[in-house]
């Protein structure tokens, strides 16, 4: 097992590096677009040219451009951005990232937690009234578009109830962060958390409902009934875990999404600078450089996450490990 | 003559297991269907019991719907299951998985897909055995290093460990009967468990289950439709048809006695080395009727050779003779000696021209 | 003897009772009968019809043209004729806040937004947007999806290989960021987009249909690629070459009939998709372009007036709530009547 992890890290690396490289191609090398001039934004002037010209090295060889870049970005990390007033791209970068991170991860554990609940009572109470009105408050769920969600919920807690005991408590919109006050980091992410993480309940909650009723028809169900144990553990311990490895590997490519900046919308809703709103910000702007940064980033974190999943997938589904 | 269930031959002891007028139906946007149309059935102590059909007859949703492992919601029961004084029908979840497992024990036809893929081979054992019985964990364990001896699983100590993908289907097998006997049932229910393995495998297992019934005594039903499968160990044998049990009896009752043309039909489609070879091997014209619309008469009729005027009424499963043989057939006993040779064997009349 | 087969056509009681009937018959039977599909389809034929109508309501009903700014305007309420923007609400009366939702359908029923244009003829007509653009990009994206499926998977090898590698990099990128990405190249630097003799307007509806057509591209080629590789692999497609059929005739009439099931099930998911994705990319100002309207945009223009005038952010938003909604019953719908799963389980 141990030897399965090291490879996949090290593969994860190697990816990594195509990825880098592929980035690198696609915004230096694009026919027909001067990358300098891409990179010095809207309206450069011959000055800001020559200088970005020489700071990257776009008159010396290709690997040499690549080297400078990855230099700029990893390494002395000043890789800075021309239409945004030379702000410093990576140092942006990294200072987005908690507050994504804290948005998705939130978000995640509510939904991994809801969903299992949601899809394991409309099994349960499979023949009665409850298992269509779940699948309806599911698909609700799914239904409704998570930036107008966000703007309900903003109408809601910000305005209209806002002075009642209810949602006092919510603080304006934004993001604070956990090393400046725990207390106001944790309020002011709860409505964002519960906004994103209502598509994701509905979606996987009829994923695990439907994949808990198809399993019910497997030989080894029948086999663990005839065994004689209870039927609330044929649920959980044979049905539920088996269909876990379908959650997992779905729930890792959302998650890895979610982190590398689609959680754009709700971000954006709620004025929560993270990843995903600099991102959005950058493609408006047709911001160079902090668009490279950030998808490197998002890069990183998706192939990183897939990683992780593809271990824990080997954990769970002992017949994918290798012998 | 005497109605089916009471068993002739061992009339002193309580029968272990008492199937009474069992009727299983499923609704189906079609229709309903009537997969199971009225079965009796009692087993001793001890006794194997082979019930023989082709697919479709019933004979897997019998024995499910005696343990209740149905699950359908658009099934419907009618009929009594009776074992050690309760009916089996009228329990509720928790009784009834107390028999399941331990009482009585059920292997399928499919190992490649009857244990959990996740799980270690030994940690499922435990799980049954600790389901019935008070044992700590070491204890299972031990246990279940024993079972997996027991079935003839070489290394038990390092297999006990090993997931169900590390085992070759007659392993396979062999695991699902160690966990079946694992609480020593009185009855093991053996649903086509070697239908789906090669016929070497096939002997093995049918060997592995007449040692353990041999050594412990367990009664065991047999479910095949495999007459060859039957002819070894089976006490006695029903055999169904599109629901029904159209003749029961002992091993040599049906081999050599057997009062029902679609018997006949079924022991002359068996290849035999020790007669001469016939010119093609016989075979039972026609389909089986469905079930969603069952003939009011004889089940079998359509496709019965010596169907005669009685046979619009359904006949009733019954010891005509008082031998404990059973038939549902309105053949009369001389008839049913005239013709069964030749229905068996067609290619008799070939020579005899 | 009669051979087996003269047998059962002679005689009824040997025949199964479920003849074999033809599978889209039998299909569309299970689908006519899940009255909650059928109560969904009408909810969205009815939300459709509603939306191709606009210009019927905007003209015949409420009697406006909703596009140009109306600030100065006037309407009638119980009678008393009033501005369309009223002077400050608040306790400051501050600014201008338009006129609230009258509930008079020939009079601004839903209020009107901060241009003092009627909400509810906007409404209709960016469903209209909506809609066109949903739908269009679900079936172009589909068309395209299978086409490429059929060649990958017909013709395999390296076609597949590259075709499906190419797939991989487009799904490879987070759906909404790429299409934000090609959105915003294409509506400032370029304007419009020039595909040889194509040139399509930036203000057009064709520009959100395309893009979101093409980044769900991979989504919908996928299932159809498996699809059309298990197809290929069956006898018939064999005994079919056999009998000297070419590739196009081969591809047309044997596995495309067997494919199509698979699209058909996937279009009202897809098209609740577009649908969301068209909301999302123009609530952030790259999608429907002025001076169309789409739901997305008027929730975007409601957010200035979020606190005031909420009607103008509820009602775009339950209106895609409730198309989507019945598209994605509709959907379990049409796969639940395709591909059944067997409610009987009768063995042995």
């Amino acid at each position: 097992m141990l030897t399965f992890i090291v490879r996949r890290l090290l593969w994860t690396v190697l990816v990594m590096f195509v990825i880098t490289v592929v980035v690198f191609i696609i915004f230096f090398k694009t026919p027909g677009v001067d990358p300098a001039r891409a990179i010095a934004g809207r309206n450069p002037n011959a000055q800001t040219l020559a200088e970005i010209r020489a700071q990257f090295g776009l008159d010396r060889p290709l690997p040499v451009q690549y080297g400078l870049m990855m230099k700029k970005i990893f390494i002395t990390r000043d890789l800075v951005s021309y239409s945004n007033q030379g702000v410093r791209v990576v140092q942006e970068v990294f200072a987005a990232t908690p507050a994504t991170l804290s948005l998705v991860f939130g978000a995640a554990v509510l939904w991994v937690v809801l969903a299992i609940a949601v899809g394991i009572a409309a099994t349960l109470f499979r023949g009665t009234v409850f298992d269509p009105l779940l699948m309806v408050v599911a698909l609700v769920g799914i239904s409704a578009p998570v930036f107008w969600v966000g703007q309900i919920a903003n109408m809601i807690t910000q305005g209209t109830l806002h002075g009642t005991f209810l949602f006092s408590w919510v603080p304006p919109l934004g993001y604070t962060p956990f090393t400046q006050n725990p207390a106001l980091w944790f309020k002011g992410l709860v409505i964002p958390w519960i906004t994103l993480s209502i598509l994701y309940i509905g979606f996987y909650g009829r994923v695990l409902r439907a994949n808990l009723l198809e399993v019910q028809n497997e030989d080894y169900i029948r086999t663990a009934r005839a065994k004689g144990i209870s039927e609330r553990r044929v649920l959980l311990r044979h049905s539920l875990r088996t269909s876990m490895i379908t959650f997992v590997s779905l729930f890792g490519l959302d998650f890895a999404v979610l982190v590398a900046g689609g959680a754009l919308l709700t971000e954006v809703v709620f004025g929560i600078h993270g990843v995903g709103y600099l991102t959005w910000q950058a493609l408006t702007n047709l911001d160079l450089p902090t668009i490279m940064a950030t998808t490197i980033y998002g890069a990183f974190f998706i192939v990183l996450i897939n990683a992780i999943v593809d271990i824990g997938y080997a954990w769970l589904d002992p017949r994918i490990r290798p012998t | 003559m005497t109605a089916p269930g009471q068993a002739a031959a061992d009339t002193s002891a309580e029968p272990l297991l008492e199937v009474r007028d069992l009727k299983v139906s499923f609704r189906t946007e079609d229709g309903t269907v009537r997969a199971v149309d009225g079965v009796s059935l009692s087993l001793a102590p001890g006794e194997t019991l082979g019930i023989v059909g082709e697919s479709g007859s019933g004979k897997s949703v019998t024995m499910l719907s005696v343990m209740r492992l149905i699950t359908d919601p658009n099934a419907r029961f009618e009929g009594e299951v009776r074992y050690k004084g309760r009916d089996l029908m009228q329990l509720n979840r928790d009784q009834i998985q107390g028999v399941r497992g331990a009482g009585i024990s059920m292997i399928f036809q499919d190992p490649m897909t009857s244990l959990n893929p996740v799980y270690r081979v030994g940690w499922q054992i435990e799980e049954q055995l600790r389901a019935h019985q008070q044992l700590s964990k070491q204890a299972a364990h031990a246990r279940a290093i024993e079972l997996l001896a027991a079935v003839g699983i070489p290394h038990p100590a390092q297999r006990v460990d090993d997931y169900p993908h590390h085992f070759s289907g007659g392993m396979r097998q062999r695991v699902m009967i160690a966990m079946a006997i694992s609480c020593n049932p009185d009855i093991l229910i053996a649903d086509e468990p070697t239908t789906a393995l090669d016929v070497t495998i096939q002997a093995q297992i049918l060997g592995l289950i007449r040692k353990l019934r041999d050594d412990f005594g367990t009664a065991i039903v047999l479910i095949t439709h495999d007459m060859g499968v039957v002819a070894d160990l089976a006490d006695r044998i029903a055999v169904m048809y599109a629901g029904r049990i159209i003749e029961q009896g002992t091993r040599r009752d049906i081999f050599y006695d057997a009062r029902h043309p679609y018997t006949w039909g079924l022991l002359g489609s068996i290849a035999r080395l020790d007669r001469p070879k016939p010119r093609r091997l016989t075979t039972i014209p026609g389909l089986p009727p469905s079930l969603l619309r069952l003939p009011k008469g004889c089940a079998f009729g359509a496709r019965c050779p010596h169907r005669f005027g009685l046979c619009d009424e359904r006949p009733e499963l019954l010891d005509k003779v008082g031998d404990g043989h059973l038939d549902a057939c309105h053949l009369d006993l001389k008839q049913k000696e005239d013709l069964r040779e030749t229905t068996i064997h067609p290619e008799l009349i070939e020579e005899a021209k | 003897m009669a051979t087996l087969l003269e047998q059962v056509e002679a005689d009824p009681g040997l025949r199964p009772a479920v003849a074999g009937r033809n599978p889209w018959a039998l299909a569309a039977r299970r689908l006519w009968r899940n009255r909650i599909a059928m109560a969904s389809l009408l909810l969205f034929l009815v939300i459709a019809v509603m939306c191709l109508a606009a210009p019927l309501y905007a003209h015949n009903v409420a009697h406006v043209n909703p596009f140009p700014p109306n600030l100065n305007g006037h309407t009638v309420v119980n009678g008393k004729v009033v501005p369309v923007m009223r002077q400050g609400g608040g306790v400051l009366h501050l600014g201008e806040t338009p006129i609230g939702p009258t509930w008079d359908p020939s009079h601004y029923f839903l209020g009107a937004d901060s241009l003092g244009r009627d909400m509810a003829a906007l409404l209709l007509y960016g469903g209209r947007s909506s809609l066109l653009v949903g739908i269009g990009a679900a079936v172009l994206c589909s068309l395209a999806a299978t086409v490429i499926a059929l060649i990958a998977g017909f013709f395999g090898g390296v076609t597949d290989s590259l075709l499906s590698r190419l797939m991989d990099v487009i799904w490879a990128f987070p759906v909404y960021l790429l299409a934000i990405c090609i959105s915003t190249e294409l509506l400032t630097h370029s304007n419009g987009f020039q595909f040889g003799p194509l040139h399509v307007q930036a203000s057009s509806l064709w520009l959100p249909t395309i893009i979101i057509a093409f980044i769900y591209v991979p989504y919908v080629y996928r299932p159809m690629r498996g699809q059309v590789l298990s197809v290929v692999n069956k006898e018939f497609v064999e005994a079919s070459t056999a009998q000297g059929a070419g590739n196009l005739r081969l591809i047309f009439s044997e596995i495309l009939p067997n494919v199509v099931s698979t699209a058909i099930v996937l279009l009202p998911l897809m098209i609740a998709t577009t649908i969301l994705t068209e909301a999302a990319l123009s609530f952030l100002g790259v999608g429907v372009q002025p001076p169309n309207v789409s739901w997305g945009t008027i929730i975007q223009d409601g957010t200035d007036l979020i606190y005031t005038r909420p009607w103008v952010t509820i009602a775009p938003g339950l209106m895609i709530l409730l198309t989507v909604l019945s598209l994605n019953v509709l959907g379990d719908g049409v796969r639940d009547a395709l591909d059944p799963r067997a409610k009987l389980r009768v063995e042995g």
